[in-house]
């Protein structure tokens, strides 16, 4: 399309850019209002009164068991979505047929379907199980079935892409069973979608609340729970020291997934 | 072996076992669970028709619904708008640009709640603003009209990185020849850019469309008192107890979701939902 660069930009180009700055500042000043209020003495009165670090202290010292639970959570969560998603991924990379597509289909429901919902299902249906209701094993669940499609999606995509019947094919005619196929050609040539999911899915782990919130007890607190916690009921600048700390959990990984898809993609 | 042969099929079965046991126990059974427990009120299966017939549900179901189109058209607008321009030009800070647009991709609701109260609360930028323009605090946040803002706001990345996707992978040489053959600028948008770009845009308005009719978080954080269905049905089953009702809403709040977004993939003719 129209790749101009230099000078010779119209009216329309300028209006264009002039707007998408907009909705850019629209989407970022609340992110750099909220950053400074974490380290403002006094938001009410403004940056005049000084900046600290006290309300990320305070943060830490009353917040840090739902950072760790969160983190906790995040990595069994990969872990999980790994173990029961790769092998889908590559079963229905490998067999096209309706009950697969069917399956396919099914998988991606947890996210159409409201995260209120599933978790008022799963009370229903567990809470009876008092043990089970009460440990972060509970949470883990939810965290699983919400975040197993876009494991599926981002492996199968690489899996699809690369010709892995072929390539298995010549391994099998020089005698590799399937175990040797799957860990030294069918994991290796699928590691940039395995990468990207599993980035997905510890950043929308660490963040997930519409779940969480019902799925959680007292005692099993998530970092969201804990944000909507200091939302409600704490002074702005300690609701802002907490948001901080959660960007600074998640952007990191938000740019290494983006890092990872232009690596990814042919160069232009 | 996995080519071809009942060998085969035992594997692929045994690959996806793991994932097929966990998600009937933990999610098919649970929703069958849900259907069930919405017909074990004292009213039966009239706590379905309760949904449609009760003013205060179907009130909320409808301004829900409202919001969610309302939510889905402008982002539409506003993310198709600067996705077409940015898959389109390339000039110096456009990966930065693109960059910020996207950070509220994962932002949780109760961020974005918090988000739309750094914009328009008490304390709000807007406000502050305003006083200082209009001598009048414009404060917004906690109602529907911030529950509005949070949801564009949120839904603006993803709506724009889909719609770029699908721009870049035109064919430049189509609107080339609708140029060549004295078409305007407007002309060349209208009728070959807009149809080429349908199917996304189908699918990133469902997207969009759906999660504004689910989410919880951002409402959850603003205020208790704005009726979407979520916040409805959250109330039944914590203050009223009365988990029939709940399960019954949560029931139709899924159906109505799913349906949006199998409807714009049947539209569209590409897999929607995990276009994250």
């Amino acid at each position: 399309m129209t790749t101009v660069t230099g000078a010779r930009h119209g009216v329309a180009f300028w209006l264009q850019l002039g707007f998408t700055l907009l909705v850019c500042m629209l989407l970022v000043a609340p992110m750099l209002l909220s950053l400074l209020a974490g380290v403002t003495e006094n938001y009410l009165v403004g940056i005049e009164s000084g900046l600290t670090t006290r309300w990320i202290a305070e943060v830490l010292r009353g917040y840090s068991d739902t950072i760790l639970l969160s983190l906790q959570v995040a990595l069994a969560c990969l872990a999980a979505t790994l173990v029961l998603g790769v092998p889908v991924a590559y079963v229905l990379a490998r067999r096209g047929n309706w009950l697969t597509r069917l399956f396919e289909e099914l998988l991606t429901m947890p996210i159409a379907v409201p995260g209120l919902a599933t978790a008022l299902a799963l009370i229903i249906t567990y809470g009876g199980v008092g043990e089970f209701r009460r440990s972060w094993l509970f949470i883990l669940v939810g965290h699983v079935l919400f975040t197993l499609p876009f494991m599926v999606r981002s492996v199968l995509a690489v899996m699809s892409a690369v010709d892995l019947r072929t390539l298995e094919e010549g391994a099998a005619s020089l005698g590799a069973g399937f175990a040797r196929r799957f860990f030294t050609i069918v994991l290796p040539n699928s590691l940039p979608g395995i990468l990207s999911g599993s980035l997905m899915v510890v950043t929308l782990s660490i963040g997930e609340f519409n779940l969480t919130w019902l799925l959680h007890t007292p005692l099993t607190k998530t970092l969201p729970v804990g944000l909507a916690d200091s939302y409600a009921s704490l002074r702005i600048e300690i609701g802002s020291a907490y948001t901080l700390i959660f960007f600074v959990m998640v952007i990191p990984l938000l740019l290494l997934l983006q890092a990872l898809a232009r690596f990814g993609q042919p160069p232009r | 072996m996995i080519q071809s042969g009942i060998g085969s099929r035992v594997l692929a079965l045994a690959l996806v076992a793991p994932a097929v046991a966990v998600f009937g126990a933990f999610f098919l059974l649970p929703l069958a669970r849900l259907f069930v427990v919405g017909l074990s009120g004292p009213e039966g299966w009239r706590t379905y028709a309760a949904v449609l017939v009760e003013p205060r549900y179907l009130e909320s179901l409808v301004s829900t619904m409202l919001l969610a189109a309302a939510v889905t058209a402008v982002t539409l607008a506003i993310a198709g708008t600067s996705g077409l321009f940015l898959a389109r030009n390339r000039f110096p800070g456009r990966a930065l640009l693109v960059a910020l647009l996207t950070f509220p991709l994962v932002f949780p609701g109760v961020v974005i709640g918090f988000m739309v109260i750094m914009l328009a609360g008490r304390q709000g930028l807007i406000g502050t603003l305003s006083e200082q323009v209009a001598g009048q605090r414009i404060v917004f946040a906690y109602s529907m009209a911030g529950l509005f803002l949070g949801y564009v706001y949120f839904s603006i990345p993803r709506v724009l990185l889909t719609v770029m996707a699908a721009a870049e992978k035109l064919d430049p040489q189509q609107a080339e020849a609708a140029r060549a053959l004295g078409a305007r600028p407007w002309q060349v948008l209208v009728h070959v850019v807009l149809p080429a770009l349908k199917p996304a845009l189908l699918s990133a308005g469902a997207i969009c469309f759906a999660t504004a009719m689910g989410a919880f978080g951002t409402a959850f954080t603003l205020a208790t008192r704005i009726d979407v269905l979520p916040m409805v049905i959250y109330t039944e089953f914590t203050l009223q107890a009365n988990i029939a009702m709940a399960a019954a809403l949560s029931f139709v709040l899924g159906i109505v979701t799913w349906l949006a977004l199998s409807l714009a993939r049947s539209l569209a003719g590409t897999s929607v939902a995990a276009a994250a």
